[in-house]
């Protein structure tokens, strides 16, 4: 009889091969594309090659006048779209020293959070369909609709907002915003539990993110990872506690921090978030205080000779907008420091070693929004 | 550390550089040659330790191109601007600090794709969103026939 020989893993070898991963595939959330190199299943390495929907914004601001470069912030990072105009507001406002009345910081505050939750709904429902849990995906948009619609009561817009401009908000709220805020939140948070129960507690899920991909808080300020990724490893850094800006320094909320860094760390911190987000806006719904909703500002905005920066916390992390003027209509030099952009290139640190469907289960709690990462 | 303290600390540290208040933060300018050794200093002394490097542009000025790094220290949340200017715009290199803080490797080659600074050490250098076609777009002098419409 023969003998029997027991084959390990070890004499099976395979050679390293390279697999594209985008810039269609549906876990990639748009043009991505994602350079591969695999032995077997096991990933070896990763390289995001990025640009397929790059629209040179930074060159196309050179040639625009400061009310008119609001409009296209709003497509970078689409689903934190208020704020990332409330970001550019507020560089301008600071470096003309213009002080926005009050009713415009509680607007802005309240549209703030109502597209961070916006955006972790989509992140929530998108994350579910990357994972097989397709049922996740009709939860999230149902309740995202609402949202919007409150969005468009106001401001006319779902998407792209474009609701703040120099010196305050281009429109009065709609007499029925409070009303319907108040309704969401109460409606919301009888569906949020909902989440919980669907994905959050589900074992398969758990297995499938408990434990990978792991990044430690120092590997998380070197690579300037921020927002929930970054604080899910430890790292505080949410600039509505460290550098409050609009009406953040009026309230009290608690600044989420996890310790363990791994995907579903990430993915409890966004769901924490949410919560925190609602009571954030209990806070400010009912005291938004009377007044005017912008200052005058002058017909031709001219900055002042010098270089502003301002951050502010979108869904994804710190943003950053850099402007160099020359005393003209038009900025000298504009860069946007984009939270996408600094996150997605940890992915080959995290990744290595681990399975192609756990890079799936990565991207999917990193939430990368790809024109955010192009601009 | 305020930003006075800061700057006291940074001059009487570095007397050939130049450091003052601007419209926010306190700014450092650091000759090309010495860049790499000043930003090493201010990821280990423990008074600075800037661990966080938050934003890496490069701004094209008629006689250089100009490289700022927006800095900030999660231990003592002080934050500082560091620029360092390319000797002209010809030959446009700098040492890289992506040794220093890794994220920098991206920004740098973001930097190199759309500005053509040259980052010397720097593991990877490749042009991030263009390809090899096209000039370097953020450059003042950069002309597309095609793309742009002059009017």
């Amino acid at each position: 009889m023969a003998e029997i020989k027991i084959i390990t893993t070890d004499e099976i070898k395979t050679d390293e091969y390279l697999v594209n991963m985008g810039p269609q595939h549906p876990s990639t959330h748009g043009v991505l594309r994602l350079l591969v190199k695999l032995e077997g299943e096991i990933v070896h390495n990763v390289e995001p090659h990025v640009g397929y929907i790059h629209s040179g914004i930074e060159k196309m601001t050179e040639a625009l006048s400061y009310p008119q470069i609001i409009h296209l912030t709003d497509r970078m990072d689409y689903l934190s779209a208020h704020m990332n105009n409330e970001a550019v507001c507020l560089c301008i406002e600071n470096a003309l020293q213009v002080e926005v009345p009050e009713r415009v910081k509680y607007i802005r505050t309240i549209f703030d959070e109502l597209q961070r939750l916006a955006s972790h709904q989509l992140w929530w429902c998108a994350s579910g369909m990357d994972l097989g849990a397709l049922t996740a995906f009709f939860y999230g948009l149902r309740d995202r609709e609402d949202i919007l619609d409150i969005f468009e009561e106001t401001c006319g817009a779902r998407l792209t907002l474009n609701y703040s401009v120099p010196g305050g908000v281009m429109f009065d709220i709609h007499p029925n915003f409070q009303s319907k805020v108040k309704a969401f939140i109460k409606k919301f948070r009888k569906t949020l539990p909902e989440y919980d129960k669907l994905l959050t507690g589900n074992i398969i899920f758990q297995n499938r993110t408990k434990g990978v991909g792991v990044l430690s808080k120092e590997d998380a300020i070197a690579f300037g990872v921020t927002g929930p990724t970054g604080r899910a490893s430890g790292f505080s850094c949410d600039v509505r506690k460290h550098h409050p800006y609009s009406a953040y320094p009026y309230i009290k909320f608690d600044e989420k921090l996890g310790t363990d860094g791994d995907s579903f760390m990430r993915w409890k911190l966004r769901m924490d978030e949410m919560w925190e987000s609602l009571n954030i806006i209990e806070q400010l719904i009912d005291n938004i205080p009377e007044g005017d909703i912008a200052v005058k500002m002058k017909g031709v905005i001219k900055l002042p000779e010098g270089e502003f920066y301002q951050r502010v916390e979108t869904g994804r992390g710190e943003f950053g907008v850099y402007i160099v003027s020359d005393g003209k209509k038009n900025p000298y030099r504009v860069k946007f420091r984009s939270p996408g952009f600094s996150n997605l290139f940890t992915i080959n640190h995290i990744a290595k070693n681990w399975k192609i469907a756990d890079l799936v289960a990565i991207m999917a709690t990193f939430d990368l929004v790809i024109p955010d990462i192009d601009r | 550390m305020t930003n006075e303290q800061l700057i006291e600390k940074l001059s009487s540290a570095y007397p050939d550089a130049v450091v003052k208040q601007g419209n926010q933060y306190p700014e450092i300018t650091v000759a090309h040659d010495k860049m790499h050794a000043f930003m090493q200093y201010l990821k280990s002394d423990s008074t600075m330790a800037f661990d966080y490097l938050v934003c890496e542009s490069g701004v094209d000025y008629p006689a250089f191109i100009q490289v700022v790094y927006h800095l900030e220290s999660t231990t003592h949340q002080h934050f500082l601007v560091v620029k360092a200017n390319t000797e002209n715009r010809e030959t446009a290199v700098l040492d890289t600090v992506s040794d220093i803080w890794p994220t920098a490797e991206f920004h740098e080659d973001e930097i190199f794709d759309l500005l053509g600074i040259t980052f010397t050490n720097h593991p990877h250098l490749r042009r991030l969103f263009l390809d090899e076609t096209w000039g370097f777009p953020l450059r003042k002098d950069f002309h597309d026939d095609i793309h742009v419409v002059e009017r």
